[in-house]
């Protein structure tokens, strides 16, 4: 077991980040995937995630989802604890599903296939959320969805299924149900990678418009260059399990100091 | 005397009978449906003993023959103090048989449904409980129907051994006008004809019916 004793119960302080990782280690087997990492994300701030294939990028997003568990440290939403909670004696245990289920309300998260609901049309997608988990009426519930499918553009085809909607549409209406839930936290994992190139846009510029409208906290696990460096406050370059280098997109791409990112920039900008 | 004869002369029993059969039916394949769905769901469940206990009753059910599950609930019950009609004992021997089958089906439709709806229910912080009633089963049922439809052909089959514990179904019925006639030909032809029409224009067409109404649900259609 874990010694506990250097986590605090609650973050204190101002300015405290909306997002923290806390020496979190992950590992499948003996494959260590994510090896103490650090790292904090301030509330409305936009961080992209890049790096090469395998370098656990996914992960860190799926950890935050509590779509898996973590082997040590201790991740904290909004400066309480999401993976760990007080147990006695004043120390964190690991959650309970009931306080996994407390905390994960603060998490939104957008996929790389959608995985919208496919017995459902785009408005019962948006509204199943708010109506089962939220409590809401259907009427409350149908107005927030209604705004929500304006928002992305996507209220012209509110009736339609799934399978009657092209890629960047579904993404679309996956990024509105996720909103419906009214999350702090927003993670995109390669919500582009899937889509024809030329619907990419459709999708990217509804991020854009969350960034420049919205005070969402968001982590965006991308591959294209461009548009993490258009629109993130910070960038970070994941290699093999660990970040090896982060900072302003300006700098990282422009001037990036490790010689791996040098590496993976100029190998993805022969690649385009 | 022809088939058309024999039928013209005989209809009100074979009607009776058939009615009994259609309520056999009924009866077994409400309970096989329930019966599938809880054992279904018990053999994926995170408890081993649940899960064991749906593995024995798919087990005995699949394992053994109906017409002995049969003779068990109705002779053999009430040695233990169990005592049930015989029109109870037939429908339930089938259910139950039918459920044992029918809960594979479950099984296996609700591990069709791909993971990534399971994490996209988990991302809009459904609890398990809704995250089977509403997102998996639902496309589970769509997955699993085709099987279904053959499944609800071999529970029509296996009613005809209610006879065998004295229900007056349609095969109970044939039996005793062949029995008073010697008609045998025409009484077993009639029977094979009421069966064969019972599944292919009445529960074959349905099925289908319900196929085509889901994927209009799924918005395939
Ligand atoms: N369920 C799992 N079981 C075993 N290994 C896994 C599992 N999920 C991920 N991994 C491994 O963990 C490592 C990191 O995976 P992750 O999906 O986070 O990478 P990534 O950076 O998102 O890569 P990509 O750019 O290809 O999406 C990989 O080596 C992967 O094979
Ligand atoms: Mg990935």
């Amino acid at each position: 077991m874990e010694d506990m004793s250097g986590y605090p119960l609650e973050l204190t302080g101002e300015n405290i980040p909306m997002v923290s990782f806390k020496k979190v280690r992950k590992s499948y087997g003996s494959l260590t995937v994510l090896d103490d990492l650090d790292l904090d994300v301030n509330a409305g701030e936009m961080v992209s995630i890049i790096g090469p294939s395998g370098s656990g990028k996914t992960t860190v997003l799926r950890m935050l989802m509590t779509l898996e568990t973590i082997n040590s440290g201790v991740i904290y939403v909004d400066g309480k604890p999401l993976t760990h909670m007080p147990g006695k004696g004043g120390k964190l245990v690991p959650a309970s599903a009931r306080h996994l289920h407390e905390r994960r309300a603060d998490i939104g998260m957008c996929f790389q296939h959608f995985n919208l609901f496919p017995h459902m049309t785009a408005l019962e997608n948006c509204m199943e959320g708010p109506v089962q988990v939220l409590g809401l009426s259907k009427a409350e519930a149908r107005d927030r969805s209604e705004e929500l499918l304006e928002l992305v553009g996507m209220i012209g085809k509110k009736d339609q299924h799934p399978s009657r909607l092209s890629g960047g549409q579904q993404q679309r209406v996956a990024i509105a149900r996720a909103l419906a839930m009214r999350p702090k936290v927003m993670l995109f994992d390669e919500v582009t990678s899937a889509l024809d190139p030329e619907v990419i846009g459709e999708v990217t510029n509804v991020i854009r418009k969350l960034v420049s409208e919205h005070n969402l906290t968001m982590l965006m696990v991308t591959h294209q260059m461009g548009f993490a460096r258009d629109i993130s406050d910070r960038v970070c370059f994941f290699y093999d399990g660990k970040i090896e280098e982060q900072g302003p997109p300006a700098d990282l791409f422009g001037k990036p100091q490790r010689e791996r990112t040098q590496q993976f920039l100029s190998a993805v900008r022969e690649a385009i | 005397m022809s088939l058309f004869e024999f039928v013209m002369q005989y209809w009100p029993r074979l009607l009776v009978g058939t009615g009994m059969t259609v309520a056999q039916f009924f009866l077994a394949a409400i309970l096989g449906i329930v019966i599938s769905l809880a054992m279904g769901l018990l053999k994926l469940a995170p408890s081993r003993p649940m899960r064991a206990f749906a593995i024995t009753y798919i087990e005995i059910f699949r394992g053994t023959s109906l017409l002995v599950q049969l003779y068990w609930i109705f002779f053999v019950l009430p040695l233990f103090g169990f005592s049930i009609d015989k029109f109870t004992a037939g429908y339930l021997a089938v259910g139950m048989n039918i459920g044992a089958y029918g809960a594979e089906l479950v099984r296996g439709g609700i591990l069709s449904v791909p993971k990534g709806q399971w994490e996209a229910a988990l991302a809009i912080n459904m609890t398990p409980a809704q995250r089977m009633r509403r997102i998996i089963l639902p496309q589970a049922l769509v997955n699993m129907l085709p099987p279904w439809g053959n499944l609800m052909i071999e529970l029509l089959k296996g009613t005809a051994l209610v006879s065998l514990i004295s229900v007056a179904d349609l095969m109970f019925e044939t039996k005793q006008i062949n029995g008073s006639t010697f008609l045998s030909a025409q009484a077993f032809g009639a029977a094979l004809i009421i069966y064969y029409v019972l599944a292919r224009f009445m529960v074959t067409p349905f099925m289908r019916w319900l196929e085509r109404y889901m994927a209009r649900k799924m918005g395939r259609a």
